[in-house]
């Protein structure tokens, strides 16, 4: 639901998803957004920015994943200007980016390649200024109140947050009901509380490890902006009512349903992302039950439908998180995250070959299924083939770009398929079994 | 750790007063707290730290009543934090100080390692598959020459492998330090909470 590399909605498309939900502000602020975020970075950031949205942010720039491992008086890394698939400059980059960097960061750690006694003269003259620079760097640990907003809005992954949103927003919108604005915000609110709340835990669980990697060392905690009390303080501040007005004002298998993938997330996910492979299997289920609690809150039962729709979000984890994964090996070993990527290469990519293929599938069984018409398998068709046909060539060829481009397709082929989806809708069904409505 | 290993820690680190504080030297596997740990020397207070590699020798004015923060060691990539003494410090709130500072020492030492293992072992296996190769770690230009991706696939593997055991004892050791910092942070609170409702209530000037 919350972590994984899944839902993330490229700006345009996102756009196109809400205009078809009948939704409120609150989604459209969220896609102007990401309209804005894309239109203002430039080519080189819009991969890095991009991939804000997602908890497993794919670090393109091969010297952004490498976090300092190594003591400073080897090279520093700072994020490359240019990235090659195969980086065979590495050193010569990094070398030439050693001394800019050290015009950055003066109090950095001197370059290797001055000499011995270059070091000494440079010791005794740029101790006041580097004392001075890493004395600015500290700071008081007071929570000013105008920062709390934006804290917040880091701890609880608000982006990502959004994201879980729109697709529980998506499986209310399939549902075959009458859509009920009221319920609806009610079961996006109270979904977007309990994703507020998995994220902080999940951040306070995992200080040390963000701190050790690029993406996540600017996280409020890691930072110390915030005392561990506070952030679970504000967990639990948004995970009771979430799921309190999940269970009581929607219907309660929502609520329990909310509350399930909360504990599913923090307390089996996020541990077992260090402890064995199978997080990724555990990480596409906590994915998949926001569509399903969309659902359930429109019907107040697990049909069908749901399920189908939990499926096809299920299946989709899989290209997307392993063709992420594949290409942060490095931070993953250096961290010791446990991701099949790192120790089972060949099971990772056979999955996601796999899982590509079976959203072919879940499409065709989605008109068996009374969910959408026979329309729909044959309009994403083309999506699902090309999606396919980047996790064979992941599948057989194994490397930087080819994890690059199935990574990259399923971030737009998501919504695509949610929005062919809706636009298939099965509308005929509600009006067979409620003759009053008059749609 | 078995279950009731852990709960036996966990207890421990709950129950135990200010001078059992070296207990939690003898928990888990990598704990070496630095030497200049200075969580139970009060005059360290507005005093300097001595320089040592990799200490900051930063101070907080004296008129701060808050913990300060700093930027990522070079080592561990965590953050330091000089903790605030009060003047009137309950021995609840030295168990919970002394408790923070010995958890970042330990998590400092485990990364500081990591990260130096890691880099080592790195630039060993490098050498290693050059060698094999019967190249040199420089190419004619003076270039360090680096393996493809799927070479050092091999590496990461075997280091993640390697590393298990280590970071899943790490893992619990963490997990417990961490509720169980929380927990006294909840206790501090609450103590400071009730105090400050109390000391209202016997001066209703100040109300």
């Amino acid at each position: 639901m919350y972590n994984s590399p899944c839902r993330k909605l490229t700006g345009l498309v996102g756009v196109s998803i809400l205009q078809s939900l009948e939704n409120a502000a609150q989604a459209r602020l969220c896609s102007w957004d990401l309209v804005q975020l894309c239109r203002s970075s430039t080519s080189k950031w819009i991969t890095f920015q991009h991939c804000n949205f997602l908890k497993r942010q794919y670090v393109t720039k091969t010297t952004e994943a490498c976090q300092r491992a190594k003591p400073k008086q080897e090279a520093l890394t700072t994020p490359l200007v240019k990235q090659h698939p195969h980086l065979q400059d590495e050193t010569v980059i990094r070398q030439v980016q050693q001394i800019s960097a050290i015009d950055q960061h003066p109090s950095s750690v001197q370059s290797s390649k001055e000499t011995p006694t270059q070091d000494t003269e440079r010791a005794s003259s740029d101790e006041d200024p580097s004392t001075a620079q890493e004395t600015r760097q500290w700071k008081e640990i007071k929570v000013m109140l105008g920062d709390l907003p934006g804290i917040y809005a880091r701890l609880s992954k608000i982006r990502l947050t959004a994201l879980v949103v729109m697709t529980a927003s998506a499986g209310y919108a399939m549902a075959p009901v009458p859509f009920d604005p009221s319920c609806f915000l009610l079961a996006s609110l109270g979904t977007g509380l309990a994703s507020c709340a998995a994220n902080s835990i999940n951040q306070y669980f995992e200080v040390p490890f963000d701190s050790n990697m690029n993406r996540t060392k600017n996280r409020p905690l890691v930072r110390g902006q915030i005392s561990p009390l506070h952030a679970v303080s504000f967990a639990a501040a948004c995970a009771v009512p979430g799921i309190t007005l999940l269970a009581l004002t929607v219907n309660p298998l929502t609520g329990a349903l909310g509350a399930l993938n909360l504990f599913l997330y923090t307390c089996c996910y996020t541990p077992l992302k260090r402890l064995s492979i199978t997080n990724t299997w555990v990480g596409a289920v906590v994915g998949a039950i926001p569509p399903v609690m969309g659902w359930t809150a429109a019907t107040g039962s697990l049909d069908v439908g749901a399920l189908l729709l939990g499926g096809i979000l299920y299946s989709w984890q899989f290209p997307h998180f392993n063709a992420l994964s594949w290409n942060l090996r490095e931070d993953y070993s250096r961290g010791g995250y446990r991701m099949m990527s790192v120790t089972h290469p060949a099971l990772c990519r056979r999955v996601a070959l796999r899982h590509s293929l079976a959203l072919i599938g879940l499409s065709v069984l989605a008109p068996a299924l009374d969910v959408t018409s026979w329309t729909f398998p044959l309009i994403s068709l083309p999506i699902n083939l090309y999606i396919s046909y980047l996790g064979y060539s992941f599948y057989r060829d194994a490397d930087r770009s080819s994890a690059r481009k199935l990574f990259f397709c399923s971030l737009w082929h998501l919504p695509m398929l949610l929005l062919l989806m809706l636009t298939c809708k099965n509308h005929g069904w509600t009006r067979k079994t409620d003759p009053w409505l008059t749609v | 750790m078995s279950r009731s290993g852990f709960g036996a820690t966990l207890s421990r680190l709950l129950l135990q007063n200010r001078h059992g504080s070296r207990v939690l030297n003898h928990v888990g596997s990598l704990t070496a707290p630095r030497p200049f740990c200075s969580e139970s020397d009060p005059r360290s207070r507005g005093r300097i730290k001595q320089a040592l590699p990799g200490v900051s020798s930063f101070t907080p004015p004296a008129n701060s009543s808050h913990d300060w923060v700093g930027p990522p060691d070079r080592m561990s990539n965590l953050r330091p934090i000089k903790y605030h003494i009060p003047e009137y410090e309950s021995p609840l709130e030295s168990r919970l100080r002394k408790l923070r500072q010995e958890t970042e020492d330990w998590n400092h030492q485990f990364w500081t390692n990591q990260n130096i293992s890691f880099s080592k072992e790195k630039e060993g296996f490098i050498y290693s598959c050059l060698k094999e190769k019967g190249l040199e770690l420089r190419d004619e230009d003076g270039r360090k020459r680096t393996l493809s991706a799927d070479e050092m696939a091999e590496f990461y593997k075997e280091f993640l492998n390697k590393n298990h055991q280590k970071h899943s004892v790490y893992n619990k050791e963490w997990y417990m330090r961490n509720f169980t910092i929380t927990f006294l942070m909840g206790r501090v609170a609450l103590l400071k909470a009730w105090r400050k409702l109390g000391w209202r209530q016997q001066d209703p000037k100040l109300k």
